[in-house]
């Protein structure tokens, strides 16, 4: 495992970045804020394309940037791969090109990948004697990426990849990003201000604000922490991962969870497979005793561990455990009061609606 | 035409081939700075390496002449070389189209590398490539537009001059008479004729040079496209 370290200083007069991180060697992390938060500030310092006076990041063994004793390698000496907002493939040279100048300038014993399989794997197997102009926006991105892998990074970095493509180029490239998660075992940072990118892409969650991080832990953790900022509580909700574990007669499925189970619409997926469920607070609601005669599904037992309130004048947020699972239920003061839901509280859980990520 | 007209024509395409091949190895650098430096240096380079656009040619052929004649700062390095004097030399007149046609390989170069901005080096720089690396993978081929028509346009522009040609190289046939001086001569000579084919070569020659560039030229490629 190359356990990623970064401490970065940077200070721009009317914006300072200030950061001490220490992140998974594997999987995705996730940098999520609202614009100016220095997220793209942050990624920029990590590939070395913007140089922090007071600057550390390692990545295992591997030391790239430590200013107090005067080392800082250069952004074309480093093994990471870089994905910029927009796709910024070379003009005058054709996809093909576009994937070999990255590939052709490592040695041969360190090549991971072949270009014919990665172009496979992004699905642009067939563009490759394309020149970049006449790709849609989707596939753009998709070179890029290939582009990138082809370095065999030992670190992937993403710039919100998906920012500047609509919601069915998005859609469009989604699964590809899934299976980079799934087949790669790098760790990869990606930059996103979109709630719904990082809640099915990412395992480790960065809220970063102004310029500071505010959390750092994992995604399903993260999320279900209703102590941060309220900027960030305005989409409050977490994230499940579940197992599907049967299809029933009526046409629902089964997904198994630590400490419960829930049931949504039929799912294809082969039984066993793994699936990312979302739920929103505002979709969740609570009860003192065992609702019965209710339409309402799939109904928990928790226990409350606290509450607080929220930007919303007269609302408050519950954070509750299901065995070792937290969720989070947005409900109003008063009902809080009237049910007097107070943190060891045990509340029946109502969960009005699930979105599966994955 | 007489043998007198195809030495100039030939004397003229030597001196623009070989100012032309200056300029490309001394601009790059100069306009590759010009282009990506923030220092407060850049004004005074910039007006200075346009100052050929805005002076009489005269009156830089007059300073060359006194740099380089034999009491000038130039002429006594080049005395002190064993090289003798450059002035009414191919040589001197090599050095002084160089000075004079500067800007016309500077502009165009410039403005490519300035339109290329930032974003295609970072890019190289993650995917392993070096910055002299990256110069000649990325910048030159993106610069194309831009190198052709800083070539052309100095190349051209080396074959016009006249004036700093008089001051610096006078008029030796064979060494330093051009076409643009020949055609004086003829003129000069009441032989409008012989005039008349150097200076319709001339103006065919300057048509179709202005007609690859407006033709090729970056901007108004963008424009029809936009």
């Amino acid at each position: 495992m190359n356990i990623v370290r970064a401490t970065f200083r940077i200070d721009r007069g009317d914006f300072q970045l200030e950061v001490d991180l220490t992140l998974p060697g594997r999987g995705v992390t996730a940098l999520f804020g609202h614009s100016g938060s220095g997220k793209t500030t942050l990624l920029r310092a990590i590939a070395g394309l913007e140089r922090a006076k007071l600057g550390l990041f390692s990545l295992g063994d591997t030391v790239w940037q430590d200013e107090s004793r005067d080392i800082f390698v250069p952004t074309h000496l480093r093994a990471l791969g870089y994905v910029f907002q927009e796709a910024s493939l070379f003009e005058h040279l054709t996809v093909k090109g576009n994937l070999e100048f990255g590939l052709k300038r490592i040695a041969e014993p360190k090549r991971r990948f072949n270009l014919f399989e990665v172009a496979e794997l992004l699905g642009i197997g067939n563009l490759l004697e394309r020149r970049p102009v006449s790709l849609s926006g989707g596939e753009r991105q998709r070179v890029a990426i290939a582009r990138a892998l082809l370095t065999a990074p030992q670190l992937l970095l993403m710039d919100e990849p998906l920012a500047s493509l609509d919601l069915k180029r998005k859609l469009e490239i989604l699964p590809y990003l899934e299976r980079l998660h799934d087949e790669l075992s790098i760790p990869i940072i990606y930059v996103s201000h979109s709630p719904d990118e990082v809640a099915r892409l990412a395992d480790h969650l960065v809220l970063l604000d102004e310029g500071k991080v505010v959390a750092s832990g994992l995604l399903t953790e993260t999320l279900a922490r209703i102590d941060l900022p309220p900027t960030f509580a305005d989409d409050a909700g977490v994230v499940l991962e579940t197992v599907l574990s049967s299809n029933e007669a009526d046409s629902l499925s089964r997904l198994d969870f630590q400490g419960g189970s829930i049931y949504v619409g039929q799912r294809y997926e082969a039984l066993g497979s793994r699936l990312r469920c979302r739920i929103h607070a505002r979709d969740v609601s609570l009860a003192l005793v065992k609702p019965q005669a209710t339409s309402i599904l799939n109904i928990l037992e928790g226990r409350v561990t606290s509450v607080v309130s929220t930007n919303t004048p007269g609302h408050v947020l519950v954070q509750l455990y299901v065995g070792p699972t937290p969720i989070v239920a947005r409900i109003t003061e008063r009902s809080r009061r009237d049910l007097s839901i107070q943190p060891g509280s045990r509340v029946w859980v109502q969960i009005k609606s699930v979105a599966i990520l994955a | 035409m007489n043998a007198q007209d195809f030495d100039a024509i030939w004397l003229t395409v030597k001196l623009a081939s070989t100012v032309t091949v200056f300029l490309l190895l001394i601009g790059t650098p100069i306009s590759w700075w010009l282009a990506r430096t923030r220092s407060r240096l850049k004004g005074v380079v910039s007006a200075v390496v346009a100052l050929p656009l805005v002076l009489p040619p005269t009156v830089l052929g007059f300073y060359l002449l006194l740099a380089m004649g034999p009491n000038g700062p130039v002429g006594h390095i080049t005395q002190a070389l064993g090289l003798g004097v450059l002035p009414f030399t191919f040589p001197g007149l090599v050095i002084a189209s160089i000075l004079y046609s500067f800007p016309f390989m500077i502009q165009p170069l410039q403005n490519a590398f300035a339109a290329i901005g930032d974003r295609p080096l970072e890019v190289a720089a993650t995917l392993r490539a070096s910055p002299w690396n990256t110069f000649w993978s990325v910048v030159v081929p993106l610069a194309r537009p831009g190198f052709l028509s800083g070539t052309i346009l100095a190349f051209a522009h080396t074959v016009g001059e006249f004036g700093v040609v008089l001051m610096i190289g006078g008029n030796i046939p064979g060494r330093t008479r051009v076409v643009s001086v020949q055609i004086y001569d003829h003129v000069e000579a009441l032989e409008y004729t012989q005039g008349h084919w150097l200076a319709a070569c001339m103006m065919v020659f300057s048509f179709a040079v202005l007609l690859t560039v407006y033709t090729f030229n970056p901007q108004t490629v963008r424009g029809r496209e936009a």
